[in-house]
């Protein structure tokens, strides 16, 4: 399937119809990994992990292995596990949680083993209706295999694990916030320092937070060792990775491919990947890991999907979601679009996300709208450099959270590849492309 | 008198259980009293406060915080059509458009026999079938607008019950394992911290 012969770690089991159920899980050495990794001490597992090198999936990839040693020793601690996937244009949490979540739930008992943690929560996005049922029949199902409960598998350890709904909003996927969120507040963002979730986490307790699809690739590195996954990929970016191909190529569609050996080109264009521009039109831009990622360009499809080389070239991976746009698309309602879902999901603690969104979307609008000014592109500039001062790659903040510094690089990005497109819509007073 | 039905009075007592401090409920227990009244009433809304240790005040200063939850009536079938960054690369304006000539109603309002009520949504993670169509947070996949007319259409005959239920009603699935949960095993855990600390000290 993908364009190295990489093996699928986190999709393996996809191309079965009842890949969600607990007999499926079982024939297709289901809770293996969970037996192995209770036959090791914690610190050992926890050594695999290391060694695997796993970057976090959630977004920031952080070494999943550095996170755990950096969990604060204390007699309550937490594992928490974000689900809350809503970073838009990404869908490789979703298709997890829904297809296969006994691989999420031994992940995550496998790891509270090894971090010595005894009630672990997973908390998935409450539109995840159908991903929500899957998870708690998992759920009992685990139980009813002992798989999770009193003494797993007669080991001594045991661990309970409460799935939680969210109830609709994109910044309880930022932790702190998802933190309170769990703790059945509203979802704001907590100052860090000194709310590190691993020294000050839920209810105030040490508390590590990975994403699911993070936890997804622990009973495969488990069972075959961080060497063997450390083997796949190259530099910091080991492994494979889950992306989501979505925009305009012909077949959009979640893609597990080996990290680095594959370019942008390959995920776009193999034809056992993306299969190339819609319609065979030019490809125009595209976001590289999520909307709070600068954009990029024909320029740099030939940059290998790693995590150091995409930071390096001035953008991010980040929740590895890829959004082609073909020649066809308007930049700047691409960008206004995007603007929008910030204001409204900016959850209003910090004066320059909340006011500066809605400026930003106000005058996006209107110049997408034909009431743009001359001044507007200065002006929507000097905005994005209130949120997040020069407006650089990696961002400058001046808020609590990354939220705010994530509204300018779609504006900033867009303005640069495409200025004469914004001073045509001003000058003209109308969308060219309407 | 309790709001909650005797089912959901005991559901509410065994999610309040499940965590080491009760107010992590909330928003579980704003999710029940929505499957029971298929949106968030007050009188639901000052029982959660009683029962999680917060006022009513903080509850709804929480729910109104989250998209999912509805403190006014609602449609029997909620109808989202997302028009992110994905779907609107992919005709979600015009789907959006569609929905609210089909429906009769615009963006946030009910049709008049309350069945529909119409929202434009943020990413719905389903990016791969734009644009991408929710219906009580069930995916439909009604990508074009005869797909789209045709569930309305059986919508409004009954149809699809079993895969779309009325309005509210988010998990069928009953946790069964694991109940045994003690909120107090932590706070013993935590007193005991304390006093061997204290020793050590």
């Amino acid at each position: 399937m993908a364009v190295t012969d990489a093996p699928r770690i986190v999709t393996a089991r996809l191309d079965h119809a009842d890949s969600y159920t607990l007999e499926r899980y079982l024939a297709t050495g289901g809770y293996d990994g969970l037996r192995k990794a209770l036959s090791m001490t914690p610190a050992s597992v926890a050594a695999e992990v290391d060694a695997a090198s796993l970057l976090g999936r959630g977004g920031a990839g952080f070494p999943a292995g550095r996170k755990w040693s950096m969990l604060k020793k204390d007699p309550v601690t937490y594992l928490v596990v974000n689900g809350d996937e809503s970073e838009p244009a990404t869908f490789k949490d979703h298709l997890l949680i829904e297809r296969d979540p006994h691989q999420i739930l031994e992940g995550v008992i496998i790891s509270a083993y090894a971090l010595q943690v005894t009630q672990a929560f997973i908390y998935i996005r409450g539109e995840f209706a159908l991903g929500l049922e899957r998870m708690e029949e998992a759920l009992n199902d685990a139980y009813r295999h002992g798989a999770v409960g009193e003494d797993i598998f007669g080991s001594g350890f045991s661990l309970d694990i409460v799935i939680h709904p969210g109830a609709g909003a994109y910044i309880c996927g930022e932790e702190t916030a998802l933190l309170e969120s769990l703790e059945g507040k509203r979802g704001f963002p907590r100052i860090k320092p000194p709310f590190f979730p691993a020294v000050i986490g839920l209810y105030g307790q040490p508390t590590v937070v990975n994403n699911v699809e993070t936890m997804a690739n622990i009973p495969w590195i488990v069972t075959n060792g961080g060497a063997a996954f450390a083997a796949l990929g190259e530099g910091r970016s080991t492994g494979t990775r889950l992306f989501a191909l979505a925009g305009h190529v012909r077949n959009p569609g979640p893609y597990e491919v080996e990290m680095v050996k594959t370019t942008f080109r390959d995920l776009i264009y193999a034809p056992s990947l993306g299969g190339g521009v819609r319609e065979d039109r030019e490809l125009k831009a595209f976001v590289p890991g999520g909307v709070s990622a600068p954009w990029f360009g024909p320029k740099q499809l030939d940059m290998p999907l790693g995590q150091d080389e995409v930071g390096a070239a001035g953008s991010m991976l980040g929740s590895g979601s890829v959004v082609v746009m073909d020649e066809t698309t308007c930049a700047v309602r691409a960008s206004w679009r995007i603007t929008k879902f910030f204001f409204r999901e900016s959850c209003g603690q910090c004066t320059p996300c909340r006011e500066g969104s809605g400026w930003l979307e106000r005058i996006m609008y209107r110049i997408e709208h034909g009431g743009g000014r001359e001044q507007d592109l200065d002006l929507l500039m000097d905005v994005c450099d209130n949120i997040s001062p020069g407006v650089t790659w990696p961002p400058q903040q001046t808020t609590i959270c990354v939220l705010g510094p994530s509204i300018p690089p779609s504006i900033a990005a867009a303005i640069s590849m495409f200025r004469d497109e914004f001073l045509v819509h001003i000058k003209d007073g109308e969308c060219p492309y309407d | 008198m309790s709001h909650f039905n005797t089912t959901n009075a005991t559901r509410a007592r065994q999610l309040i259980a499940l965590y080491p401090e009760p107010r992590s409920a909330l928003l579980p227990l704003c999710h029940l009293a929505q499957e029971q009244d298929g949106w968030l009433r007050p009188e639901a809304m000052a029982e959660i406060a009683e029962l999680v240790g917060v006022t009513a005040a903080e509850v709804r200063g929480t729910a109104t915080f989250y998209d999912m939850l509805h403190t006014e009536p609602i449609g029997r079938y909620l109808v989202s059509v997302c028009t992110n960054i994905a779907c609107i690369l992919d005709g979600a304006t015009e789907l959006l458009s569609h929905a609210e000539a089909r429906l009769g109603v615009r963006v946030g309002a009910t049709t008049a026999d309350g069945l529909f009520t119409l929202e434009e949504a943020e990413c719905l993670a389903d990016c791969d079938h734009p644009p991408c169509v929710q219906v009580n947070h069930r995916f439909v996949r009604t990508t074009t607008t005869e797909k789209f007319d045709e569930l309305i259409d059986e919508l409004k005959g009954g149809g699809r019950a079993e895969e779309i239920p009325p309005h509210g009603t988010l998990v069928r699935i009953r946790r069964n394992g694991g109940l045994r949960v003690e909120p107090q095993r932590i706070e013993r855990e935590r007193a005991r911290a304390a006093s061997s600390a204290e020793r050590a000290g």
